[in-house]
């Protein structure tokens, strides 16, 4: 009789077999915009044990193209770090795991770091929900984890002692040290459209209360739902006296937004200011993108290579194989997240800073490296820090810097205001010291 | 011996073997096997809709969903401990459960699946609109402090092991004992026949029903479990990808077998993670492994053991 019994998929009148393979190509796709992954082994010349680093890293899902980035930031960062002779002597091994974008794989990869490839420490993710399903595991763990992601969780005090943020600045600190500006130099009167959903709303609420300090007015706040790719019914929204729109939409519906923005404008627009969050990885000069000109972008660090370009970005720039108008020197159209991934370059090397301070030896000696990190305050612009100099908070794990306005101008990002690191504090939140190991 | 005391036997089998898995293994693989026995929970509720009753939802991240948040929101807001808040997400999923069933059940077979769809793209995008509470996308972490019931901190490892096992023992013997049932036959009936189980006098809406109740419930327990026992709850877990997971799970284990669903995610859970550590296409290989067991297995690993092996196997 059981013999008898259909493959229940029958039942429901689809073919199992058309329905699995949908599914397995559909995966196939997924899958070939992958890269074949390798661990970043440590220079032979060292003799002594590696610090192995346990490298959470976007390689699929919809922070790939910052993983890819991060991925290349990393290696170059850990060559120079060994090059320069390890930390205690010791060489730096990465220890690659693709966490999907996805929190729950991203807590089974920090699970993997500490309890099967036995690192020392973890280090990496971006994206914020990733960040907040690995968390909780890494303090149940005890394994130091330093993210590079510019969520403002870590600061806010959602997280644990055992989660850093001490290579990049938080999303809060960036968005409030943008009103000063807007305020003096674009507008009073501002319209926000953001994205419906945590990114935006931060924008929304970290900024209009900033803006209003300064006493600036938010016009309207025109919310998009995440799942639109047609923008121009919501451009109605926006007021006729709007001196300045600030706007941070991400994803691929982007350049469709801005085509229509412009479309809808025509010649006569008012100020227009963005976080190159927006823009990140696409090229300046992609077909429909002209309207930006002569508007505004924050950027966590400069894509093009300014007039005055430090010796620090420049030799930043050539380890990471990055050219002076932010795209591979090995591919002009593979554009780097210039804004971000600098942040793994200089948590890598505070990590450096605090198993050195710390005599760190394994990792029975992780509180030490969490409390030297603690003990931290001032990163002078250096080779380390190549995005500027940096203010780190000890009881709210967070790294405070300055951040960058830049203008289009012929398709380029040109430096308009660098903002002190005073216009980018905030009153702490939590203060993890007080929080046991 | 008796096909029932087989299945029985079976099933203690599991679970005893289970018990002892955790002080062999790893500290690594008792880690990952308290996250796949939460998700084979979520696996098995999919199998009573997918397997028994023949029904194909795409939407039962919002099931999942449903609890997690009902637990999660619950603590987080209305300061519930971790028992009552647990309660609450069973509670949760049970009414979005009837509540989908009841107006998604007017539809049948691509509709249904179309319609379930609808449902939990709706629900993904209610907790991102509820970013307020919910914190959207980003979601929010379970604090250690607030994951304790009756003195048991759940956010060590051997206790969330036990509470994972627990969990999965209570919901694997409830399946095992409710396919015997004169309730279970009738769903397989349906499964098989449905006009011919209307023609014998069964009410097939009423059953269909109280299936997706008991299927939307259990993955509801499911989400409610992972967000108490490793500490998060975010809008990733209601997107469609983890409406598809539990599908893929059910099928590469074996639809309509009560064990199918935990061997279909250890399967596949570590079909990626091994995979993973060599390249970045793991999901290509997930692909092939499906394609290869529909050609050669188009019963899942279980319905290939019952076919071969075991006809007994429930």
């Amino acid at each position: 009789m059981t013999d008898k019994i259909k493959n229940p998929s029958d039942a429901t009148g689809i073919s199992r077999r058309t329905a699995i393979k949908t599914l397995a190509v559909g995966a196939g796709v997924v899958a070939t915009t992958g890269t074949i992954p390798g661990l970043l082994r440590p220079n032979q010349a060292f003799s002594a044990e590696p610090i192995r680093i346990g490298f959470q890293v976007h390689r699929t899902g919809i922070g790939a193209a910052y993983g890819r980035w991060y991925d290349r930031t990393t290696e170059a960062v850990v060559k120079r770090i060994n090059d320069e002779g390890g930390i205690n002597g010791r060489p730096i091994e990465i220890v690659a795991e693709d966490d999907g974008t996805d929190p729950k794989r991203g807590a089974e990869v920090v699970e993997k770091f500490a309890n099967q490839h036995k690192c020392d420490i973890a280090f990496g993710t971006l994206f914020s929900h990733v960040v907040f399903g690995s968390a909780p595991r890494a303090g149940e763990l005890k394994i130091p984890y330093f993210v590079v992601s510019e969520g403002h969780h870590v600061a806010s005090g959602k997280l644990n002692r055992y989660t850093l943020q001490p290579g990049i600045t938080d999303v809060k600190s960036q968005v409030e040290a943008m009103a000063p500006f807007i305020s003096e130099n674009l507008g009073k009167k501002v319209t926000m459209i953001y994205p419906d959903f945590a990114f935006g709303h931060d924008h929304r609420d970290y900024f209009s209360t900033a803006f209003e300090n300064q006493g600036g007015t938010i016009l309207e706040k025109i919310a998009i739902p995440p799942t639109e790719t047609s923008f121009t019914k919501y451009f109605p929204k926006i007021p006729r006296d709007t001196e300045v729109i600030y706007h941070v939409m991400v994803g691929p519906a982007v350049l469709t937004f801005v085509k229509e923005l412009g479309e809808f404008f025509g010649p006569s627009r008012p100020e227009i200011f963005g976080f190159i969050d927006s823009l990140e990885a696409v090229d300046m000069a992609s077909p429909g993108l002209e309207f930006l000109d002569g508007t505004y972008f924050w950027e966590g660090n400069p894509r093009y290579a300014q007039a005055d370009q430090t010796e620090f970005d420049k030799a930043y720039r050539e380890a990471v194989g990055v050219d002076a108008n932010g795209a591979s020197i090995s591919d002009s159209k593979d554009v780097s997240t210039y804004a971000h991934m600098f942040g793994c370059w200089e948590t890598l090397y505070v990590v450096k800073a605090g198993m050195e301070a710390s005599g760190y030896k394994g990792p029975e000696d992780r509180q030490k490296l969490i409390e030297a990190v603690e003990s931290m305050s001032e990163m002078p612009h250096s080779f380390e820090h190549p995005q500027g100099a940096k203010l780190f908070n000890g009881k709210t794990h967070q790294a405070f810097g300055h951040q960058y306005i830049s203008k289009v101008e012929d398709s380029k990002l040109v430096l308009a205001h660098t903002t002190s690191i005073e216009d980018t504090l905030y009153e702490d939140e939590v203060d993890y010291t007080k929080q046991a190991f | 011996m008796s096909t029932s005391l087989k299945s029985f036997l079976l099933h203690v089998f599991v679970l005893c073997l289970l018990a002892v898995l955790y002080f062999v293994v790893s500290e690594y693989h008792s880690g990952n096997l308290a996250r796949i026995l939460v998700m084979a929970v979520y696996a098995m509720g999919y199998n009573v809709l997918f397997g028994y009753t023949g029904l194909l939802s795409l939407g039962h991240a919002l099931f999942f969903a449903s609890g997690m948040y009902g637990l999660g929101l619950s603590i987080e807001h209305l300061g519930l401990s971790a028992a009552p808040a647990l309660v609450v997400g069973f509670i949760s999923a049970f009414i979005v459960a009837a509540v989908i069933g009841f107006l998604a059940l007017r539809t049948s077979g691509v509709a249904f699946m179309i319609v379930t769809l609808m449902f939990a793209q709706a629900g993904y995008l209610t907790i991102l609109l509820a970013g307020k509470y919910t914190r959207g996308d980003e979601g929010f972490v379970i604090q250690q402090g607030d994951r304790v019931i009756a003195g048991i901190d759940l956010s060590q490892a051997d206790n969330r092991y036990f509470a994972a096992l627990l969990l999965f023992g209570v919901c694997f013997l409830f399946i095992a004992w409710l396919v015997q049932t004169r309730f279970g036959k009738t769903l397989v009936a349906i499964r098989e026949n449905p006009e011919r189980a209307r023609m014998l006098g069964y009410d097939i809406q009423r059953h269909k029903l109280l299936a997706v109740i008991i299927s939307g419930t259990l993955a509801g327990a499911a989400g409610a479990a992972y967000a108490l026992l490793f500490g998060y709850a975010g809008a990733t877990f209601s997107t469609v990808q983890y409406s598809i997971y539990p599908l893929l799970w059910v099928l590469l284990g074996g639809a309509g077998t009560t064990i199918g669903p935990l061997i279909g995610t250890v399967f596949m859970t570590y079909l990626i993670d091994i995979s993973s550590e060599y390249t970045s296409a793991y999901m290509l290989i997930a692909g092939l492994a499906l394609i290869l067991l529909t050609l050669f297995a188009p019963h899942g690993f279980a319905g290939l053991i019952r076919k071969k092996l075991f006809s007994w196997l429930p």
